[in-house]
This record gives C-alpha cells, structure tokens and sequence, in this order.
C-alpha cells in the first residue's frame, strides 16, 4: 500500500465521524433550530452505540443503539426549546454538559472491553483493483452511508416541498407560521434527526475507528462539527467538501510531523477553526456564489400566537 | 492536564463519589483518594485505585478509605479535596499534577490533616509529594525497541512537550541508541492526552512512514490497537494493555503506587507521618515493568539485565555524557549522571532526534 493511499484512507476515516455529525446539524440548523449539545449527543452515541455492539455482538444494532441514544438526547432539547421555549444556546451547552456525564456513567462498565470493528466492504476484483480499490470498494458501512445521507439531504432541501417548508420555516417562523405551516412540529422534527445522526456519528468512534470506549473519546468532534456547518455556510455540497478538507488537516500534519517538518503542531491543529473564522468573515458580506444560506431564524425562539 | 474532557464529567460524577468502604466505626482513620479519571481507565487512575485496594487489604482494620473520581484538575478540585476534609479525612492522596496548587492551599487552612501529592513539585509542612521514575522503564523500551525494529525506524506519539514528556522520550532514545546508534525515530505531537482518534491517526501515519515499534506518551490504548491490527508493536502505556495486543506489547510500565500507600498510612497510624519527597523507580518497586512479551530470547534477555542493571544502581539511563541536538554535551550536574533536577525540568532533545525542539 503506497503512502498516499494510506493518507487517503486514514482522511475517509477521520472525516466520517464529522460529516455524519454535521449533516444532522445542517438539517436542525436549516430549520433555525441552533443546538449546540453536538458533543453531548456524539459521546452519548458513542456510549451507547459501543454497549449494544457489545451485548449483541453485532455492529448493526450498535449503530442503532447510537443512533437511538443521540435522538433520545434531542427529544430532551427539542422538548426544552421548541417546548418551553427555554433559550437554545443555554440548553445546547447544557446538553453537552449532561451528554458527557451521563456517557461516562452508561459506559463506566464497558471501559477496557473491546469489540470486532465493523467489517468493510470487500467486492471480488473490484477492491482488490490497485490504488482506487479500497478507496472506493473497501470502506465501512458508515462511510458510504455518510456520503448518501448528505445526498439525500441536499435532494430533500432544494428538491422536496417538504425542504422547501423547512427553509420557509429557518428563514422566517412568523411568515410560515401566519401561512399556516407547524413550525414547531417541523422544528422539533429537523432536531430529531439531527440528533439521530449525531448519535450515529458518534457510534462511528467506537465501532470502527478505535473499537474499544473510554469517557470523553470523541474529544471535541462535536465542536468541529458545529464549525463545519458554519464552514459550509450551510450548504450540503460544501459540507463534504470541508468534511473531507477538516480530516484531510488532521491527517497531514500528523504525518508532516513524522516526516520531519518543522511546522508547529499547535498551529496545524488549529487551523480547521482558523479557516473558519475566514470563512465567516468572507461569506458576511458577499453576495452571488459565496453567498450564505445563514437561515435569518437560526437561534431564535418562536412562541405561536393562539 | 490530563483528560482536559472530562471536565464535565466531573460535575456528574461528583455526585457519585463513592464511599468505598462501608466500616461504620468512627475510629477509624480516614484516607482520601482524589482521581483524575474514572477508576476503570484501565490507565493512570486505574493504578491508584488497585494502590488504594492494597492499603484496605492490608490496613482495612485500622481505616476507612474514600475515593472521588473524575475530578477535574484547578479551582473545582479544592472544593472536592475541602470535601474530603469536612467529612473527617486525616491523609488524602491527590493523584495528578494539576491538583498541587488547590492541595497545598487546603493544605494551609488545615495544618492537621496530612496531604500527599503526586508528580508536583511544591511542598509544606503537611505536604508531601511522590513521583515514580517513569525514564527508568522507558530505557528498557527503548533498547527493546531498537532491538525488535526491522525497519530501524520507531515512531513516537507524544502529548504535550513538557519536561515530563520530554524527559522520558530522551531516556528513550537514548536507549534505543546505545543498542543501535543508527535507530531512527519519528515523533509525532497529538497535543492532547487523550484523544483515542488522533491517537489512532497518530499511529497510522507512524506506520506508513516506516516506523514497526510505536511508542506513546498518551492515554489511550489506541495506538496499540492500530498496532495489533498492522501486525506491529507497541508498549503499553501507565498500565498492562496486553488486552488491546495480544501480538503487540512488548512490555508496560506500571506504576505500582500500592506499597507506597501502604507504607504512608501506617506512619500515620503510627503518628511518624513527616514531610518530604519520594521519587520511587525500579528499585523501590513503584515502577514495574509487565511482562516482556512478543519478542525473542536475546531481547528479553537483554531486556531483564538492563532491568537489573537499572534497580541495582550500576547503569543510569542519564549518565554523561549527554550530547544535545547540537551536539554539545550537558552540563553533569550529578557526578556521572545528570542530576534529578536537570532530568525533571528537561527542556533539550539529546543528539540524534530528527525534529525541531518544539517552541525553539
């Protein structure tokens, strides 16, 4: 295997956890639902996700278990915020806050176990073909499924009424709601399924990646994937492109560092946020391609009058 | 410093700091235990506890002990160490570096309980600190490693370049070298440490640059898995992890805090508890090397003797000359070797690290 199929493979891997978690996140935000529990959900679906791959044995149900624990946690948030009308920021951070306690407690009896990691693909001929073989034949279930997702979610907000509905409901909750859309219920759904793909990316960690869990292991990629979403200024599209762009950094500096060059490490593992910021600071004022699709609600609370 | 994430874990798990023994007699002493991480991080925390086990196996008679986990390090550990004192806690072990401020501050406000805090460096009148030689076993890694490597090149994933990490990276290369003068060994800096992904990341990129033996100055059993998988081989990392490779550790560095614990507890039964500092090695058994595994005859033997040759004083991993990456030799402030002082605030890659001192 050549080095640079090694890095490629190594960036599919990294990249999957974030645009598993980012595609959700893009949803709920989309639908002016701003939940910053990202972290808390992931950790939740990596807890979970890892105790029912272990009980069963099976990766499958693993996933789901995941996939259930984040939803779970969402439904507490949406209850909260779309609900009571709790403020989003405060709940989101509260959220992660509980996510990370309560994954620690789940998975206190799980720590120094290990599992199978989930099988990948293997395709007579095809993946055996040099180079692109195992690159597009030979990953895992949830790195094919992370790329179909932000497909189906791209098709679902620019081909659907239904998506039409959801960026009504981002863009102006009054406007939809006086026109006589749920803007609650479709809210409270778009968060559902945001958590549901936080928990899966989550679960990705410890199923695939590193097959054993410990507390805290997804370390952060929940805050990554909140940046993402900024990053792709909320455009499916360029979300798998600074998906793969985030774990492609990740990946290189480590290896520039083992091949000896001198480049600050710490700023190598800054510079996701970094480009960031400069994306945030050039789509402000832009018009025509490098237009945002900000969604003008994002983040604020909406009581329906009787 | 450790486990920065489990900062919020913290809050949850406070609240269900547990009482480990159940002893209801109130004359007792109390012991209290401060972890960093969950008792079953099967790491740095997980020793402690089994330390902590060997002091109600052998004391249970005469204590009562108290552990509380996942306590984050700075201001939110005082509370939890105040905690410890109000319910009647005569000694307490604080186990991570971050806990040495918020110990000696409690500390002043109660002359009359008894602190002993791990890896730091400021002491009082009822502060006494303890460390383990954790260089000592890194030697031995090293001159494993340059022995089982086919490829001749190691890789190296570090946390943080603290003295502490760079101190025991040194003690390993150099000896790797002193086996093989020609070892080459990469480093990586994950600057984390803990992050099992970057770990695994980490330890891929080692591989496919060539390295075949990784080494981690890092919590997770990660890069042993990656190891296991790619049919390499690693060292396990604060505790045995021959679980995560079965075909890969070649060896661990345990830290044994058990006899130490033990010992302190009964100075105080005692009433002889004083002050002072004790950096334990191979010699005084606060550091154990787990079994040598996974490799052949000649090195485990080669292993064993430098073992040997450590705990009975004839070889010190630091003993000058000390060439830096510039190639001058250090200055031998302890004789024939470098004195504790230069080893614990290290800030130098000796010759032969092919990599920019981090910040220089």
């Amino acid at each position: 295997m050549g080095l640079a199929e090694a890095i490629i493979l190594a960036v599919l891997a990294a990249s999957t956890p974030l645009l598993l978690a980012a595609a959700g996140e893009l949803v709920a935000e989309r639908a002016g639902v701003l939940n910053l529990g990202v972290e808390g959900m992931m950790i939740m679906g990596a807890a979970c996700g890892f105790a029912g791959a272990y009980v069963t044995g099976s990766t499958f149900v693993g996933a789901l278990c995941g996939l259930a624990a984040g939803t779970a946690l969402s439904a507490i948030f949406a209850m909260l915020t779309l609900g009571l009308a709790v403020n989003q920021v405060a709940t989101g951070l509260a959220l992660t806050i509980f996510g990370i306690g309560l994954s620690g407690l789940i998975g206190a009896g799980f720590v120094g176990e290990k599992i199978v990691p989930a099988p990948q693909l293997h395709l007579p001929v095809l993946t055996d073909l040099p180079f692109l073989g195992r690159i597009l034949f030979g990953q895992d279930a949830f790195v094919f499924l992370s790329l179909a997702l932000t497909a189906g979610i791209w098709w679902l907000i620019y081909r659907t009424r239904w998506g039409l509905v959801m960026r009504a409901v981002g863009d102006n909750h009054v406007s939809a709601h006086a026109l006589g859309y749920p803007v609650l219920t479709i809210r409270t759904f778009a968060v559902l399924f945001g958590g549901a793909c936080a928990g899966l990316g989550g679960a990705y960690l410890p199923l695939a990646y590193t097959p054993f869990f410990i507390p805290g292991m997804t370390a952060g990629r929940g805050w990554i994937a909140l940046a993402l979403v900024v990053f792709a200024s909320w455009l499916p599209g360029r979300l798998v492109a600074g998906a793969y762009l985030f774990g492609a950094v990740t990946i290189l500096q480590l290896h520039a560092q083992g091949a000896g060059f001198g480049i600050p490490s710490q700023l190598m593992s800054s510079l996701p946020y970094l480009a960031t910021i400069v994306v945030l600071v050039v789509i402000s004022g832009a018009r025509g391609t490098a237009r945002s699709a900000a969604p003008a609600s994002l983040g604020l609370v909406f009581v329906p009058d009787r | 410093m450790r486990n920065m994430l489990t900062v919020a874990a913290a809050v949850a798990a406070l609240a269900t700091g547990a009482t480990a023994d159940d002893a209801s007699a109130q004359d007792k002493l109390k012991v209290g235990f401060i972890y960093l991480g969950p008792v079953g991080d099967f790491g740095w925390t997980y020793q402690h506890e089994v330390g902590r086990q060997l002091v109600v196996k052998e004391l249970g008679s005469k204590v009562e002990t108290t552990y509380l986990e996942n306590v984050n390090e700075g201001p939110d550990s005082e509370r939890s160490i105040e905690q410890l004192v109000r319910s009647g806690h005569k000694l307490i072990f604080t186990t991570s570096f971050g806990y040495m401020d918020p110990t000696i501050k409690v500390a002043k406000k109660y002359p009359n309980v008894f602190f002993e805090h791990n890896t730091g460096y400021k002491r009082d009148k009822n502060v006494a600190t303890y460390s383990a030689r954790f260089y000592e076993g890194r030697y031995i890694q090293g001159r494993i490693a340059a022995k089982t490597s086919k490829s001749g090149v190691l890789g190296y994933i570090g946390s943080f370049p603290i003295p502490e990490v760079i101190s025991v990276m040194n003690s390993t290369i150099l000896g790797a070298q002193s086996v093989n003068p020609d070892i080459k060994v990469k480093i990586i800096w994950v600057n984390s440490w803990f992050d099992p992904g970057k770990e695994a990341d980490a330890g891929k990129a080692l591989l496919d640059q060539g390295a075949d033996v990784i080494m981690q100055h890092t919590d997770s059993p990660a890069a042993m898995q990656i190891a296991e998988a790619r049919h390499a081989h690693a060292f396990g990392q604060d505790s045995d992890m021959i679980k995560f490779g079965p075909t890969a550790q070649l060896t661990a560095i345990v830290n044994n805090w058990g006899p130490y614990y033990v010992e302190r507890v009964q100075a105080v039964l005692d009433n002889k508890w004083t002050s002072g500092d004790v950096w334990g090695g191979l010699k005084s058994k606060m550091l154990l090397m787990a079994p040598y595994t996974n490799m052949p005859e000649d090195v485990k033997k080669i292993a064993m003797d430098t073992e040997a040759a450590i705990s009975g004083g004839s070889l010190h991993p630091f003993k000058c000359p000390v060439v830096d990456q510039e190639g001058k030799s250090v200055e031998c402030k302890g004789g024939t070797h470098l004195d504790d002082g230069q080893i614990l605030g290290m800030n130098f890659y000796v010759k032969g690290i092919d990599d920019k001192f981090p910040g220089k």
